[in-house]
């Protein structure tokens, strides 16, 4: 890091801080580097902005090299009837109308911009016979849409952005002599608290965290924050996510005064692997059924035909002789049910296991084996053949694979404005998994790379602009950092205490068992009781060792993390009183078109404790409404939600 | 089948360090980053360990295992018998942080220095096309995880330090060989992979090839290509005309970003 940047705490306010922190000073400060970091991060940089970008692994190791199926786009390159109407429809669909609509709108309008960009910047994706873009299908897509690298779609999406950051770090090294003038990675740093400036209204005013290399704290001062931070995968014991989705952005806009929505919403991905132990959990990407890959159970049956729901049965073939000759002829058949949105498919496998129809470690089968050639495997789905063969020594164009539901994504996050990203709280923006609105109760696959993307580049936009707006900078509270230093300390200073290890896992069982797939009154009751236990026992955790590289009191922190999220799911799933996409209540099976008009919103109250307030949906402007047949949105809305559509009346006697 | 099995792990700092013994119990079907994870959650609370995804696609669990450079996430326990000692060490190219983990920024400072991406500007987003056959060859690159696996095995820089300035080291000059083979890019690199990047010093034993975990036939593909295209250059009579009468530097040959 350049020394020049770095300037001592004295000179910075005159008031006391703690004696070692370095202070830098940015325009925006982007937390994440993961594919809507990365984006937000380029387009400040791009509007002028001096760019921090902060990330908790090394530069280019973030949770979006795990996507795996493709970027949902809708370029029409395979299917010329593709749109973004279409693709909005989709999407809505597949969050069971409960998203932020103008979100899915601005996404399935911008996504094909946001592809193609990628490959100016040189992103390599797989090509059409006219050398376009190719696009696959998937699940609750009605068209061929995601864009694809074979099953490594994010990797090349990450390394893209990697790669245009270091060109733009090369264009300011030849115009302004330093390569870190306008844009920085700090890799291996975490951020542990926001700054609020004092005046009112309280505003974003910094970031503090930590290098993990030293354990020297870090201040950033700055106008605007970017929240990139991705998902709470980490708070379940079975999940495909990696040890940085402890739910941090989540936490630290409770924390700075922002609101949370939604948050029971958490999709469960139908496919993880569930054997051997040390792997349970792994994704197995959803472009195995897409390239024709089918879910048996162990009388050999294809049972995803059973589980069609109404308001699906329009879109979904009933015979396996249609959903065959789908994949050739999308126009003239309809689609196989295993292509069904998530949550529909999670919980279809779920109910086969119940009953006993499951595989001999517990999940269901997936063949491809015998639907496609193994050279065509090979080619399709090159990282699932490795990680089969590595991991289980299963060969997947010989056997099929054994597969189960896989806690994947959370659909809940930050409430932002739809066209700029920001939250509640002035200067706070955010973006990606740890944003909320966008997919609504399910997120369709292939939805999350082009979230990234769309809403990266409108995030790092609206922190620019916001940036540009400001009369004053903020100033950072002399006092706040102190007390954030002092509490990070705790963990290595409190010689007694107990293994966060431990309370990590014992957190994760807790939500795994009780805040699972399918939930019950009873079971979310006695999960917040057992959370409450646990927030005890997190304050008094104990790190022994140094402050350099030091995994346990980095676990230490994240718990605190974890466990303010992990609340907040399980008080919004014991609020919501239905079942829709990725919340299933046993006790409450139906659907409501009253719940459908409800948003839970979470924030913290004077203490500090998490709070729930019931906040009604904005209504869907007419022009988007009359996207969709009357008939299919009375499945979803409430008669007078429909009155004065053209159509409604007919559609009621119907009904 | 549950046993114990006998760690020797590396454990110190940029100074001092030493192997330190531990017994952990091993599960079936476990890796041995699983492994690490136990003696971590059970043992050494702040036993410093890099790593991610844990599916072999971050590739930051980077570290030497009996030796042989491997990623811990996707070295099962079953390719060791249950007497073996698994002596596990910090990558060697690179300076220890802590424990088993590397200062890898000598490969994000060369990354910073090839000259990026350079489409024809009239070409507009969206109507780049590229045939499948055309993107092959990049594609396999680009599958790199950048582990580093084959940088800290490469002898040009793991017992030569002082070649670390002149030579980019197998990752890099693949990188190289990635944007020279890509059908939208216009730049010629094949002068400064050769003076600025080193490929000269590679002498093709293959070992990056050998211990790439995502079997990218980095030396017979990229490396070996790439030298044949430095070599067609440097004789093309054209160039060597053009050499002679002191036009040194083609128009499409980058500047070395960083380089004076």
């Amino acid at each position: 890091m350049s020394d020049a940047e770095v300037h001592s705490d004295a000179a910075a306010s005159g008031e006391p801080v703690p004696a070692e922190a370095d202070r830098y000073a940015y325009d925006v400060v982007v937390v994440g580097a993961g594919g809507s970091g990365l984006r937000a991060a380029i387009e400040a940089r791009l509007n002028g902005k001096k760019t921090a970008i902060i990330s908790k692994s090394l530069f280019g190791k973030a949770h979006t090299v795990m996507a795996e199926g493709g970027c949902a786009a809708a370029m029409g390159n395979v299917y010329p009837n593709d749109n973004w109407q279409v693709h909005f429809r989709d999407t809505m669909r597949g969050g069971k109308f409960l998203n932020n609509w103008r979100m899915a709108e601005l996404h399935a309008k911008e996504s094909p911009d946001r592809v193609w960009e990628l490959e100016a910047w040189g992103a390599l994706f797989d090509r059409t016979k006219d050398g376009k873009i190719s696009q696959r299908d998937f699940g609750g897509h009605q068209y061929p849409r995601l864009a694809h690298v074979g099953d490594r779609t994010g990797l090349e999406i990450i390394r893209t952005l990697q790669q245009e950051v270091v060109a733009l770090q090369q264009a300011d090294a030849a115009e302004l002599g330093d390569p870190e003038a306008m844009i920085k990675v700090f890799a291996e740093t975490t951020i542990t608290d926001l700054l609020l400036a004092d005046s009112y209204p309280a505003r974003i005013a910094g970031a503090f965290g930590y290098f993990r290399d030293t354990g020297r704290f870090v201040t950033f001062e700055a106008p605007a924050v970017v929240l990139a931070t991705g998902g709470i995968g980490k708070t379940y014991k079975v999940t495909s996510n990696s040890w940085e989705y402890t739910g941090d952005g989540h936490a630290l806009a409770l924390r700075a005064g922002a609101k949370l929505l939604n948050m029971e919403f958490v999709q469960l991905h139908p496919t993880g692997m569930v054997w051997p132990p040390s792997v349970r959990g792994l994704l197995v990407t959803e472009g195995v059924r897409a390239d024709g890959g089918v879910l048996t159970n162990s009388e050999g049956k294809r049972f995803m035909f059973n589980y069609v729901p109404d308001v699906f049965r329009a879109q979904y073939a009933d015979t396996e002789e249609e959903a065959d000759r789908w994949y050739a002829d999308h126009d003239n058949n309809l689609r196989p049910p295993e292509l069904l949105p998530r949550d529909e498919v999670a919980r279809s496998i779920n109910a086969e296991i119940k009953a006993g129809r499951g595989s001999p470690h517990g999940g269901v089968f997936l063949d491809v084996s015998s639907r496609l050639p193994a050279e065509e495997i090979l080619r399709r789905l090159p990282s699932m053949y490795h990680q089969f063969m590595e991991l289980a020594g299963v060969d997947i164009t010989k056997e099929p694979m054994e597969i189960g539901p896989t806690a994947h994504y959370v659909m809940g996050g930050v409430e932002v404005d739809p066209d700029t990203g920001a939250a509640a709280v002035p200067g706070l923006f955010a973006v990606g998994e740890v944003s909320g609105g966008m997919h609504g109760s399910n997120r369709l696959g292939g939805n999350s790379l082009s979230d990234l993307l769309v809403f990266g580049r409108r995030a790092g936009l609206g922190a620019a602009e916001y940036v540009s707006g400001l009369s004053s900078r903020p100033t950072v509270p002399a006092v706040d950092v102190a007390a954030d230093a002092a509490s990070a300390l705790q963990p290595l200073e409190r010689a007694e205490g107990e293994n966060p290890y431990t309370i990590h896992g014992e957190l994760q069982t807790i939500m795994n068992d009780l805040v699972g797939l399918i939930r019950r009154e009873s079971e979310l009751k006695t999960a917040l009781v057992e959370l409450d236990k646990l927030r005890a026992r997190v304050a008094q955790v104990s790190a022994p060792g140094g402050r350099a590289y030091n995994p346990g009191w980095h676990l230490a922190l994240d718990l605190r993390n974890m466990l303010q999220v992990a609340e907040c799911v399980a008080q919004s799933a014991l609020e919501r009183q239905e079942s829709r996409g990725g919340h299933t209540r046993e006790d409450f099976p139906a659907m409501s078109p009253e719940w459908r008009k409800v948003n839970l919103v979470c924030s913290l109250d004077a203490d500090g404790e998490v709070t729930l307030t019931r906040q009604p949906m904005v209504p869907m402007r007419s022009d988007l409404l009359e996207l969709f047949d009357v008939s299919e949105l009375h499945k979803y809305m409430t008669d007078e939600e429909l009155a004065g559509l053209p159509g409604a009346e007919v559609a009621e006697e119907k009904h | 089948m549950a046993y114990k099995a006998a760690l020797r792990v590396w454990r110190g700092d940029a100074g001092t360090g030493d192997l330190a013994d531990y017994q952990v119990e091993v599960n079936e079907g476990e890796v041995v980053l699983d492994v690490l994870h136990r003696l971590q959650a059970t043992q050494a609370s702040d036993l410093a360990i890099r790593w991610n995804c844990k599916a072999g696609k971050c590739g930051s669990c980077s570290m030497e295992i009996n030796g042989r450079p491997r990623l811990a996430c996707m070295t099962r326990m079953s390719v060791f018998t249950p007497e073996e000692t698994l002596t596990i060490t910090p990558l060697r190219t690179f300076p220890v942080i802590r424990d088993l983990v590397t200062d890898v920024s000598f490969n994000y400072a060369k990354a910073r220095e090839i000259p990026s991406f350079t489409p024809d500007p009239s070409i507009k987003p969206g109507e780049f096309r590229m045939q499948q056959v055309d993107v092959n060859r990049s594609q396999e690159f680009r599958k790199c995880i950048e582990c580093y696996l084959c940088q800290n095995t490469c002898h040009v820089i793991r017992d030569h330090p002082e070649n670390e300035r002149p030579f980019a080291g197998p990752r890099f000059l693949m990188r190289i060989a990635e944007l020279e083979m890509h059908p939208a890019d216009t730049a010629d690199r094949r002068e400064i992979a050769q003076d600025d990047f080193g490929l000269g010093y590679c002498n093709i034993t293959k070992c990056c090839t050998e211990v790439c975990p995502e079997h990218i036939k980095i030396t017979d593909n990229a490396l070996i290509p790439m030298k044949e295209r430095v070599v067609g250059r440097k004789y093309d009579p054209l160039v060597w005309l053009g050499d002679k009468i002191g036009r040194r530097t083609p128009k499409d040959t980058p500047a070395v970003p960083g380089k004076a």
